[in-house]
């Protein structure tokens, strides 16, 4: 963190498909257990990923990333200190690859709101990237959590997107837990961030 | 300390620089797939917040010291040209990202995948699967001992084929900085006219996808070294610059 930088920069390695055969490398057993199973209160967050055309992507990954039930980053750049989570064997990151169907799952807890660097308070939320065969780089959106409606109206993050756009990053409910599907374009297009 | 009390406010985070022009165009006509597959919707700013400056720090408790040799996984030794690929992790401001789990994945001599989707007429090897693990020492140095892939046929255009390459997949230790691309070997005739390849926009940048032969790295009567090094985005010039200003 405090390391001196060096004078001139290295230049950055460029992003490259995932391929259509990313299961081969990217595949784990545990892939989706953002929490062991069993754990109480977990939930599984899942959805469809579709193409353009409304088809099922099913050579895509998903990947999850999220603060624990209290906001905190077992992470030695949260300032507020690294701490384990409360939850025993919170990973915080999850990933699965998208079956046939274009289908993808994680078994998490939610998260806790999350400060915002000027003070202000993020609304409960994870981060997630897409891959895919087709895709040169990964896209970045995140998944909201339809309890948190009042929270929204403040999220600087669903603020900065045109009203009718926000909707589309709140989760619904669904019996055990959230439905999320991911449209990489067209009519309901998920919103998608620069990073 | 809770995290809504004046004290909190304005926290110091880590803020990594943009990469505006580096990665390929999410809409790239010369690769057919990915016209049903981008957003049409301009990308929106997202603040480096505490979700996007922290991430998972996978580690060795995820691998084995057998996952980063891709050639004794099996009964018999796998088929091909050995090599042994070797570099290291590091930020733009030359920093090592130490102990960081780094995954890949490539075809075999042949260019075939074990992949129920991968069908051409090229032999598959039952001694190699083509997935392997490592995490980066306390330098940001990782090391595979692989088969050099071959080059296969895709159904982009016609006659079309990729270059060898090998899948690379890298966390560092931010969301900011995941990345997943693709190593090229020197010298390789297709890379002219290969379109993921040449989806980089600055050719220099191209250039630091490809390996290089490094003879130290070459063990006398066993396998050829190649060095390919992964730079992720370091931090940004101004860290407490408000994110509006970008804009």
């Amino acid at each position: 963190m405090s390391e001196p930088a060096t004078a001139e920069k290295l230049g950055l390695t460029p992003s490259q498909t995932v391929g259509p055969f990313l299961r081969i490398g990217l595949n784990w057993q545990d892939e989706s257990s953002v929490v062991p199973a069993g754990t109480p209160g977990a939930v599984t967050i899942g959805g469809r990923l579709f193409d353009g055309a409304g088809e099922p992507v099913p050579d895509g990954i998903i990947e999850t990333w999220q603060a624990d039930p209290a906001g905190r980053f077992a992470h030695p750049d949260d300032p507020r200190g690294a701490v384990e989570s409360g939850v025993p064997g919170f990973r915080g990151f999850g990933r699965s690859c998208t079956a046939n169907d274009g289908s993808w799952f994680v078994i998490t807890v939610r998260p806790g709101p999350v400060p915002a660097a000027d003070g202000t308070l993020q609304a409960p939320h994870l981060d997630a990237s897409v891959f895919a065969r087709g895709m040169l780089n990964r896209v970045v959106t995140r998944i909201y959590f339809p309890e948190d409606a009042e929270a929204h109206a403040e999220d600087p993050v669903l603020r900065s997107l045109p009203p009718e756009r926000r909707g589309t990053l709140v989760a619904a409910t669904v019996e055990g837990g959230y439905r999320f599907d991911i449209r990489l374009q067209g009519g309901a297009e998920t919103p998608f961030f620069d990073l | 300390m809770t995290d809504t009390t004046a004290t909190a406010r304005r926290m110091a985070l880590p803020r990594y620089e943009r990469t505006d022009g580096l990665h390929p165009p999410l809409d790239y006509p010369g690769y057919r797939s990915t016209a049903l597959r981008h957003p049409k919707e301009p990308l929106v700013l997202l603040p480096q917040n505490l979700t996007e400056v922290t991430g998972p720090l996978l580690g060795s408790e995820r691998v084995t010291p057998a996952d980063a040799d891709l050639t004794t996984r099996h009964a018999g030794e796998a088929i091909g040209q050995r090599i042994i690929v070797s570099g290291r992790v590091l930020d733009s401001d030359g920093r090592a990202v130490p102990d960081t789990l780094v995954e890949i994945w490539q075809a075999n001599a042949c260019g075939r995948y074990r992949h129920v989707n991968d069908q051409w007429p090229a032999p598959l090897d039952p001694n190699f699967d083509g997935l392997g693990r490592t995490v980066t020492d306390s330098s940001g140095r990782y090391s595979f001992t692989t088969i050099k892939p071959g080059a296969y046929p895709w159904k982009n255009h016609h006659n079309a084929w990729r270059p060898a390459h090998i899948h690379f997949s890298l966390f560092g230790r931010a969301f900011t900085q995941r990345l997943v691309t693709q190593m090229y070997f020197p010298g390789d005739p297709l890379f002219p006219l290969d379109p993921i390849y040449n989806s980089i926009p600055d050719p220099e940048a191209r250039k630091r996808l490809i390996s290089r032969y490094n003879h130290d790295l070459t063990q006398p009567e066993w396998a050829l070294g190649f060095e390919f090094d992964v730079v992720l985005r370091g931090r940004a010039a101004t860290p407490f610059e408000s994110a509006e200003d970008d804009k």
